[in-house]
């Protein structure tokens, strides 16, 4: 079967974006907790950020016109991929520190791996971004890999 | 306040208490807000239907894979914490839907005090959404 991933695309293997710094408030954690659901005291007072609260922190705040027509924004770590169907992708992420509001916090995203496998279905690509999310004092907080499979 | 759990007192196979959630229009749409994540499909519905051909609108993944940890961290309560979780959305979830997130036991170990956990969030129908596994410490 004939490769689908050329050099080029292969060459954005350890592509990195700039660090991205934030500050961590307590109305962020209150508004993340409610909308999650939460029913933990500390967080929803946001005396502590509760898990996953990084997501919201670094998701991407783009200015409109660079939102897709279904809205949605495009990764600029990716290289053009020769598949284009999402399939389920998952994540891994070991929790390091706890987080509270003051924080500020670093995230830096890696385009770690791109491989491909044939499987039942055709041939699929695969690709894992990792973000690293430091504190000010260059300690690990948070280590997320993001694995997706295009079809 | 949840009783204290301790290593020595879990079992493999035991099930930690399961959590049903009734996600609404609103509560998606303020996540989604939350995220500033402006996909239509969790909150423009004819989009969603008539272009994308979903029966009603999404519930967005991370979500789901909040809720694997709300079920974690209650059973845990003060009695130890989340060290690392690993899962995957595998099938879509609508509003509309009862889902309902839990774990099992899968492995101990006393000496260091951790255990592994299988998780999962599920529809009314018992398909599983969203599996994972996840590695949590006890204090004591």
């Amino acid at each position: 079967m004939t490769k689908l991933l050329t050099q080029e695309t292969l060459s954005a293997i350890g592509r990195r974006t700039e660090p991205q710094r934030e500050l961590v408030t307590r109305r962020d954690i209150r508004k993340y907790a409610v909308a999650t659901g939460n029913r933990r005291q500390r967080y929803i007072d946001g005396d502590q950020a509760p898990p996953m609260f990084h997501v919201p922190l670094f998701w991407d705040v783009v200015s409109l016109d660079a939102l897709s027509p279904d809205g949605v924004s495009i990764d600029r770590l990716l290289p053009r991929f020769p598949l284009k169907k999402a399939m389920a992708g998952g994540l891994k992420i070991e929790y390091l520190k706890p987080i509270y509001p003051g924080d500020w916090l670093t995230a830096t995203r890696t385009l770690a791996d791109i491989y491909e496998k044939t499987g039942s279905s055709g041939q699929l690509i695969f690709y894992e971004v990792v973000m690293d999310i430091v504190d000010d004092d260059g300690e690990m907080v948070i280590r997320e890999k993001t694995t997706r499979i295009l079809r | 306040m949840n009783s204290v759990l301790t290593i020595s007192e879990l079992a493999v196979g035991q099930a930690i208490p399961e959590r049903a959630h009734r996600p609404d229009n609103v509560q998606l749409m303020l996540y989604n807000a939350v995220l500033w994540n402006g996909h239509r499909i969790h909150f423009d519905e004819p989009y969603t239907t008539e272009v994308e051909g979903y029966p009603g609108l999404v519930i967005a993944g991370p979500l789901l894979g909040d809720w694997l940890h709300q079920a974690l961290e209650e059973w845990l309560g003060e009695s130890g914490e989340l060290l690392s979780i690993e899962y995957s959305n595998r099938l879509a979830t609508y509003i509309g839907e009862t889902l309902i997130a839990g774990g099992i036991v899968k492995s101990i170990d006393v000496a260091t005090r951790e255990a592994t956990l299988e998780v999962y969030v599920k529809n009314e129908a018992g398909d599983v959404a969203s599996p994972g596994t996840a590695r949590v410490r006890l204090t004591t």
